[in-house]
């Protein structure tokens, strides 16, 4: 067999089997964190989503790097939900579950839905396999899983047998066991092998042996799902009506990076990215450090309170200050945060959050630092807080935040979470010479000896940003309580209380500044659903099906949560019942009640997992009764 | 004569703000503040590219008695505030003034650091070994047994030698002064700021108030011959009144010798500030009085990549390799589809 591109998508109109027509489906493939299951993942994603298919993923790894092979601990797993239509969430259940051993097996079952697929690697579940797993018997043996289609393949020796005259070792052989998997799904969902195949040549057209033995696996997973009595129809998802133009697939943690850079360039402000490494926030670190020929300066700073204040530093000099973390590291930062409301330099906060308190749950996702963004800080010490509602969401929603920052002179929370920056979706890419700029003053130098006040406000109660090298503009600035207007160290009573008073307007100022929130269904009746963050898909999901089946339901989804919008005490007012979902305590919903004395409803969840739709569906049909 | 006619000539004058200084009357801080203003005229730069940086305590008060740019930022961090300043805008000349609590204890990590990286920034260290803004208690460089009111019967935590510090963080400049011997600190001032890379000095500054007399062996006119060293780059380690003690290396260990008895300048430890490895200067470091003459002057001078001159390198480097970023090309580096 020659090593061309070979097999293509055109292979299946010689496809025997029939071919059964779906709008959705959600695969997820799982297995030891060493199995490869991220990169079938994410294959079977791009392939998806080139195929003209919405996709929303889920990739869910362990918190150990390895942890012992077969261990329930070290499952890995990556779920795809691709539609022929609009979707905004990875799926609540799978229809076909790939299980490369037991452990993964028994940590995932649940989520298959009855009468789902599953295909497991036989040759795992030996007697160790199923020991790890707490299986006294074989699955495939009783009655544990009459309830799905079972398909239990030998992807061991089928692979090892695949690549036998490339005379690789057992170990290189059996790392080819994810391809195996891949072509056998592939050929299930009528996927083409192009993109992977290209994705061999780019990654392993060096090892020259290893990307064959790679083709060869995938090839032969495709085949085996052709040529087998065992599966009697593949399924086909056609493509997504989405609005014309472009796409790409991103990730959220990409989508942040690549939106920085893009308001460095709107702004003409170089970025400066101060930043500490931590579970989920440094691919963003990663993504900027890669793209230096954009000006981007990146520094992995001795710890966070480092990162933070180098920013501060940056900021002074007139850099696009940058730095990112995730919750132990922003706690750590807000001291930090408290000078730069102080001092009133642009400076951006970016928290993709994970479960806490403490070091918590390094990889999983939670919505549980709202309140540590808003109010986590000594003194009263407003910082506008905006969040990201989906992967792509994250590009604007930087530049956004970016845009306030200069505008108002003020450090800006921006909200992620490990699902959404994890989380992949299809990206129209933007038209780049449509992007308006981001104007940015700087205060012209003073030679005729006037004196310069640093905390003299424009309109918007900002001061200026006087870059150091400009003649005339020397000023000093600090922790300190700053007189008015000179900026000069100030401790007079009155001038504290005007001060405090003057940095807490200008926040709620941007309210005015901000588009107006707006509502999908009913403009006022039984129930509002109000969202945040990384549960808009669930929230919205909800939403329209409880809509479809005639509940009166409608969703709000915030980006601005502070300042909130101007207009949404009046929406909350039109409803008669409001549901706040959260995966944290009830945090929007403390602050919503505060400002708005609405007695708001909770739904919360906090077990590092997203919302299903159904758990937000059950909860307003709960509340419409 | 300068053929440079747009700068104009500065005095010590034209660096001072318009804030009353408002450190304790006696402060050993004055005097540190007056030699800045007296040196910074001669290195040529213009008031507006300079920028001083501090933390929190008495000595971090010092950018608003200076007419430049500054940030008076948060305890200890003033050499990360530094690092991102430095690192993006390297046109300019940045100084960080801190203390023994500021940069040895809450600040000691980005200090550490900071001096690690070379970074082109100036650090001034004032060590009064107190706490003083906080009204008295030790500091990471009180001598053990030192009553304060934190430590009634006395501090049990050894002290910290700042300059060991210096050194052990691979420091390519690193130099002790002392704040009532101001031609020495003008001098060793001086230096710093022309050195490329980080420079760290220790200056030994009295606090009247809540330490006074901390460091009166050093500066007493009686006995500062004695209990002081000078150290001069290619020039033997001698001391005293009469200048005729020495310092000897015995193996690995300083030894005072009286010169004459057989002893010459030859037998002495001559100062090298340029050693590619920093035993010797580490060595200096080390020497504690009442055992030994402390040494003042410059330990450690030596050439390394700055930490900002080699980050902006990599962005030149990347442009050149890359050209200058383009949007789109990022946008669409990967697999793309079109819906029409």
């Amino acid at each position: 067999m020659a090593t061309s591109t070979g097999v293509s998508a055109r292979e299946s109109k010689h496809a025997s089997k029939p071919v059964v027509d779906l709008v959705a489906a959600t695969v997820r493939f799982c297995g030891d964190s060493g199995d490869g299951m991220q990169l079938a993942g994410n294959q079977f994603t791009n392939t998806s989503a080139l195929a003209g298919n919405d996709i929303a993923t889920f990739p869910d790894f362990p918190a150990e790097i390895r942890a012992p092979r077969g261990t329930k601990a070290g499952v890995s797993g990556f779920q795809i939900h691709f539609a022929a239509k609009e979707i905004f969430t990875p799926g609540d259940q799978v229809d076909a579950l790939v299980a490369m051993n037991p452990a993964a097996l028994v940590t995932n079952l649940g989520d298959l839905v009855r009468g789902g697929i599953l295909v497991v690697n036989k040759d795992a579940f030996d007697d160790k396999g199923l020991k790890q797993a707490g299986y006294e018997e074989s699955p495939l043996e009783d009655r544990t899983l009459s309830a799905y289609q079972v398909f239990p393949v030998e992807i061991t020796r089928l692979t090892r047998l695949a690549v036998e005259e490339l005379g690789l070792g057992v170990k290189e052989a059996d790392r080819c066991r994810n391809f195996y998997a891949m072509g056998l799904v592939f050929w299930l969902y009528d996927r083409s092998l192009e993109p992977t195949l290209r994705y061999i040549e780019a990654k392993f057209g060096k090892r020259p042996e290893v990307a064959e033995a790679n083709r060869r696996a995938l090839r032969a997973g495709y085949n085996y799902g052709e040529t087998t009595e065992a599966f009697a129809s593949q399924f086909r998802v056609h493509k997504a009506e989405l609005a014309p133009g472009t796409y790409r697939n991103i990730m959220g943690n990409e989508a942040t990076a690549y939106g920085l850079i893009t308001a460095s360039i709107r702004s003409k402000c170089e970025l400066f990215l101060g930043s500490y490494p931590i579970t989920p926030a440094s691919d963003i670190l990663h993504e900027l450090s890669r793209h230096k020929n954009f000006n981007v300066r990146t520094f992995q700073a001795e710890d966070e309170i480092a990162a933070v204040t180098a920013a501060i530093g940056a900021s002074f000099g007139g850099a696009m200050a940058v730095t990112t973390s995730s919750g132990p590291g922003i706690a750590l930062k807000q001291e930090g945060i408290g000078l730069a409301v102080m001092t009133e330099l642009p400076l951006l906060i970016i928290n993709v959050q994970r479960g806490g308190p403490s070091t918590g749950l390094p990889t999983k996702t939670e919505q549980a630092d709202l309140l540590q963004a808003v109010c986590g800080r000594n003194g009263e010490c407003p910082v506008p807080v905006i969040a990201a509602r989906s992967p792509a969401d994250c590009f604007d929603v930087v530049q956004e935040a970016w845009r306030i920052a200069t505008r108002y002179m003020t450090p800006v929370f921006v909200l992620s979470d490990g699902y959404i920056a994890n989380g992949s979706e299809p990206w129209k890419i933007p038209d780049v010479k449509a992007m308006p700029p981001l104007e940015i003053k700087h205060p012209s130098p003073l030679t005729n000896g006037e004196e310069f006040h640093p905390y003299q406000r424009d309109e918007r109660l900002a001061r200026p940003w006087a870059l150091p090298g400009t003649p005339g503009l020397m000023h000093r600035i600090g922790g300190l309580e700053k007189q008015d207007i000179t900026g000069n160290v100030n401790y007079e009573p009155a001038n504290h209380q005007h001060m405090v008073d003057l940095r807490a307007r200008k926040v709620a100022n941007i309210a005015q500044d901000i588009p107006p929130q707006v509502v999908s269904g009913p403009p006022r009746g039984k129930l509002l659903v109000l969202s945040w963050g990384g549960t808009y898909g669930a929230c919205a999901t909800a939403a329209s099906e409880v809509q479809a089946q005639g509940g009166s339901v409608a969703h709000a989804h915030l980006r601005y949560l502070n300042p909130f919008p101007a207009n949404l005490g009046e929406i909350l007012h039109r409803y008669e019942k409001v549901l706040i979902p959260e995966l944290n305590r009830g945090q929007l919903r403390l602050l919503v009640r505060g400002e708005f004395l609405v007695d708001a409803a909770g739904l919360n969840k906090v077990q590092g997992k997203p919302f299903s739709v159904f758990e937000v569906v059950d909860k307003i049909n709960e509340l419409l009764r | 004569m300068s053929t440079d006619t747009s700068l104009p000539v500065l005095t010590p004058n034209d660096f001072a703000s318009d804030q009353d200084v408002r450190w304790c009357p006696g402060c050993g801080d004055y005097s540190i503040l007056a030699q800045m203003k007296k040196i910074l005229p001669s290195l040529g730069v213009p008031r507006e590219k300079m920028v001083f940086v501090s933390g929190i305590g008495c000595s971090s008060r010092f950018p608003y008695y200076m007419n430049t740019y500054g940030i008076h930022s948060i305890h200890g961090r003033a050499p990360a505030v530094a690092t991102g300043l430095k690192a993006s805008r390297p046109d300019l000349t940045v100084w960080v003034i801190t203390g023994d609590g500021d940069g040895l204890s809450i600040g000691g990590n980005h200090l550490m650091h900071a001096i690690r990286r070379n970074l082109d920034v100036n650090v001034v260290l004032f060590n009064n070994r107190i706490y003083g803004l906080t009204k008295g208690q030790y500091s990471p460089t009180s001598p053990l047994g030192k009553v304060t009111k934190s430590t009634p019967m006395g501090a049990i935590d050894n002290p910290l030698h700042p300059l060991s510090i210096a050194i052990g963080c691979e420091g390519t400049f690193v130099a002790r002064s002392i704040d009532t011997n101001i031609k020495h600190l003008g001098m060793v001032l001086k230096r710093a700021a022309e050195h490329r890379g980080t420079s760290f000095i220790e200056v030994y500054q009295n606090c009247n108030v809540f330490n006074d007399g901390a460091f009166e062996y050093a500066t007493d006119r009686e006995t500062k011959a004695d209990t002081t060293i000078e150290l001069e780059h290619g020039k033997p380690l001698i001391f005293g009144k009469n200048r005729d003690k020495g310092i000897r290396l015995n193996g690995m260990n300083p030894e005072i010798v009286e010169l004459g008895k057989g002893i010459s300048e030859d037998d002495l430890l001559f100062h090298d500030e340029q050693a590619p490895e920093p035993s010797l200067a580490y060595l200096l470091s080390r020497m504690t009085y009442p055992e030994f003459p402390e040494p003042i002057g410059v330990f450690r001078a030596v050439d390394r990549p700055m930490y900002d001159e080699l980050l902006n390198a990599q962005i030149a480097e990347a442009k050149k390799t890359r050209g200058e970023g383009d949007l789109n090309k990022l946008f669409r580096a990967g697999d793309t589809w079109v819906v029409e």
